[in-house]
């Protein structure tokens, strides 16, 4: 942002003009009305990061689930002696955070013995990510290195608001894309039964990170001194050179910064990979299985859980565990960015 | 040009050209499939027969209604938000911990805001799944980019602008009502909308919140559930029982939901540039 850290808040100064009593009053009033909406941000980031650990830290207490111990004699009335043989003679013991959820490699929720861990999807999750980080990022470098270093203005003036069009479409006609198109053509391409994949998930997500993997690389690259880029070329190295040895590593951590934002929207990306991955809950052994991510697990399941039992606890617990990944990244985004001296608007 | 500059920006232009084709072969597609579809009827007729047939006129209504919920919401949050950090706030550890919280909040995915919207709104506060639910769960998911758009907007309007109006005898508050914000407003209203659109598409924070798969009539009040267009496109897409024979109607469907997100988006990208020179120069 331009002039950013400079500016100066003229109005905050006290004004000898502006007199006292009623209209010194109000002022203040108003001061603290906007104080108090400026604070509602920090009051929303709280309030989501309470709402999803109490909700998840109720799915790792206490016991659930009908079991032959904890039934009523009215309530055996109701089960036949098949159906109540079937029954665990007590309830199962509640789920633990390190072996049973976040180190477990079953999700089965629904299951006659419910089953909470939520490692595949980790891994699909970072697996998809990290392919699609690895098609959008040379592109993105690319695309952004030719608009900040190569394009004639003109061109630049049409072709950035074109490239911007990608940020705007709707994830939800991604993933119809995906799965009318892209799919069935990775389906064919590498005989496939199924082109709803991890694969198929990677490349549109690729779509999705490249807008703002532009972006930021061109502000990064535009940011660098012009000096820089006179000093190479006056010391007789050509344009490409000064470029690849000079521009792009001055601008490193703005890269990296870009990569890292790129990355936070794909991990968090919900409705394409819930159209596009195929949804198979089982680790994932290639890029053509399909895969269920941690966003795709909360939007499937949690229409389908009741309000207050261990599976809908535990979704939340699963939209924890995502909060804390896209946290980490953005985090790293932003010292990247404090590294490359900018500031991200 | 030596046979270096040639390769290798030849190799980047071919990145930017990759990228404009992308766009080009996404929107052309999408639009295409769609196109023959769409009519009039189409945009204001209720589904017919499982959905093979009519129009998509409730999930429009219900986008409408549910960007109105969302403006009115985050608007006053965001703009207030803005004002304090530019016209009032000295840099410090407050407006430190503001910023880091904006920023973080721009980056929480869009299905954590909707397990939020279940937690607070449909559950914790009794809305139940509900177009107020949806509406404020998509406001809050909003208003990080109402606040930096506004930011940015007073950000740009000149320090003289402040200065003669207090230099004048005005109070802080009369400076920034009578002086500064109605230089911002048209710059404020552009970024605002832009949220607006992008919030438009959103499926994930309204998936649990009160959205449905299909009603008879159009909500009556923001307690009801409603149809949305994306969610639409969702259910057309992937969990209809007769997906090949609707595909038509997705394909319309799509068409209509981009077309939407990108008109706001041209219009507002316009006014903005627009204003950027008139204001710059």
């Amino acid at each position: 942002m331009e002039g950013a850290s400079t500016y100066v808040h003229p109005v905050t100064t006290r004004n000898p003009l502006t007199g006292g009593g009623v209209r010194r009053a109000r002022e203040a009033a108003i001061r603290g009305a906007f104080t108090l909406a400026a604070l509602v941000s920090v009051g929303v980031l709280v309030g989501i990061f309470a709402v999803l650990f109490l909700q998840a830290r109720e799915s790792f207490g206490g016991n659930e689930g009908i079991a032959q111990s904890t039934l009523t004699p009215e309530q055996r009335a109701l089960f036949t002696d098949v159906e109540f043989a079937a029954l665990p003679a007590v309830p199962p013991p509640a789920p633990s955070v390190g072996r049973d959820f976040l180190g477990g490699t079953n999700w089965n929720p629904t299951g006659a013995t419910a089953y909470y861990g939520v490692l595949p999807m980790v891994v699909s999750t970072l697996m998809v990510t990290l392919c699609a980080l690895a098609l959008a990022a040379p592109l993105g470098i690319g695309a952004a290195a030719w608009l900040a270093y190569v394009a004639p203005p003109r061109a630049r003036e049409v072709i950035k608001p074109i490239i911007e069009v990608l940020a705007a479409i709707p994830s939800v006609v991604l993933g119809f894309v995906g799965i009318v198109v892209v799919g069935p053509a990775l389906a064919h391409g590498f005989g496939l039964q199924s082109g709803l994949s991890a694969a198929n998930g990677a490349l549109l997500l690729a779509v999705m990170a490249l807008p703002t993997i532009v972006s930021i690389t061109e502000d990064a690259l535009t940011a660098v001194p012009r000096d820089y880029v006179q000093a190479s070329l006056a010391l007789g190295a050509d344009r490409w050179q000064t470029l690849v040895r000079v521009v792009l590593p001055a601008a490193q951590s703005g890269v990296v910064a870009a990569l890292m934002l790129g990355m936070g929207r794909a991990i968090g990306e919900t409705m394409t990979v819930l159209m596009a991955c195929g949804n198979a809950t089982a680790m994932p052994g290639s890029i053509f299985d399909p895969v269920r991510t941690l966003t795709a697990t909360i939007a499937i399941e949690l229409g389908e859980t009741d309000v207050g039992s261990r599976h809908f606890h535990m979704l939340f617990a699963v939209g924890l565990v995502l909060f804390c990944m896209t946290f980490a990244v953005n985090l790293a985004s932003e010292i990247a960015m404090r590294k490359s001296g900018g500031s991200r608007a | 040009m030596n046979r270096n500059e040639r390769t290798g920006f030849g190799l980047l232009a071919i990145c930017a050209g990759f990228l404009v084709l992308l766009v080009v072969a996404l929107v052309g597609y999408v639009v295409s499939g769609g196109w023959s579809v769409l009519s009039f009827g189409f945009l204001t007729e209720v589904p017919r027969n499982g959905m093979r047939e009519g129009g998509i006129w409730p999930p429009i209504f219900g986008t409408i209604v549910l960007m109105l919920i969302t403006a009115v919401s985050a608007t006053p949050l965001g703009v207030g938000c803005a004002i304090y950090l530019v016209e009032y706030a000295r840099e410090g550890w407050l407006v430190r911990l503001i910023r880091l919280s904006i920023r973080n909040l721009s980056g929480v995915p869009s299905v954590v805001y909707g397990l939020f919207g279940v937690g607070l709104f449909v559950n914790g506060l009794g809305f139940g799944p509900s177009l107020l639910a949806s509406g404020l769960t998509l406001g809050l998911l909003t208003l990080p980019w109402t606040i930096t758009a506004s930011e940015e907007a007073l950000r740009r309007v000149p320090r003289s602008y402040r200065d003669g109006a207090l230099a004048l005898g005005a109070t802080p508050w009369e400076a920034i009502s009578k002086n500064v914000i109605p230089a911002a407003l048209p710059g404020m209203l552009t970024g605002i909308i832009l949220g607006l659109a992008r919030a438009a598409g959103e499926t994930a924070p309204i998936l649990f919140t009160g959205v449905t798969f299909s009603r008879p009539d159009i909500p009556h009040s923001v307690f009801d559930t409603y149809m949305a267009l994306p969610y639409h496109l969702y259910i057309l897409s992937t969990q209809h029982q007769d997906i090949v024979t609707v595909r038509p109607v997705a394909f319309a469907t799509a068409t209509v939901l981009l077309g939407i997100v990108l008109v706001i988006n041209g219009t507002a990208a316009v006014v903005r540039s627009r204003l950027r020179a008139a204001q710059v120069g």
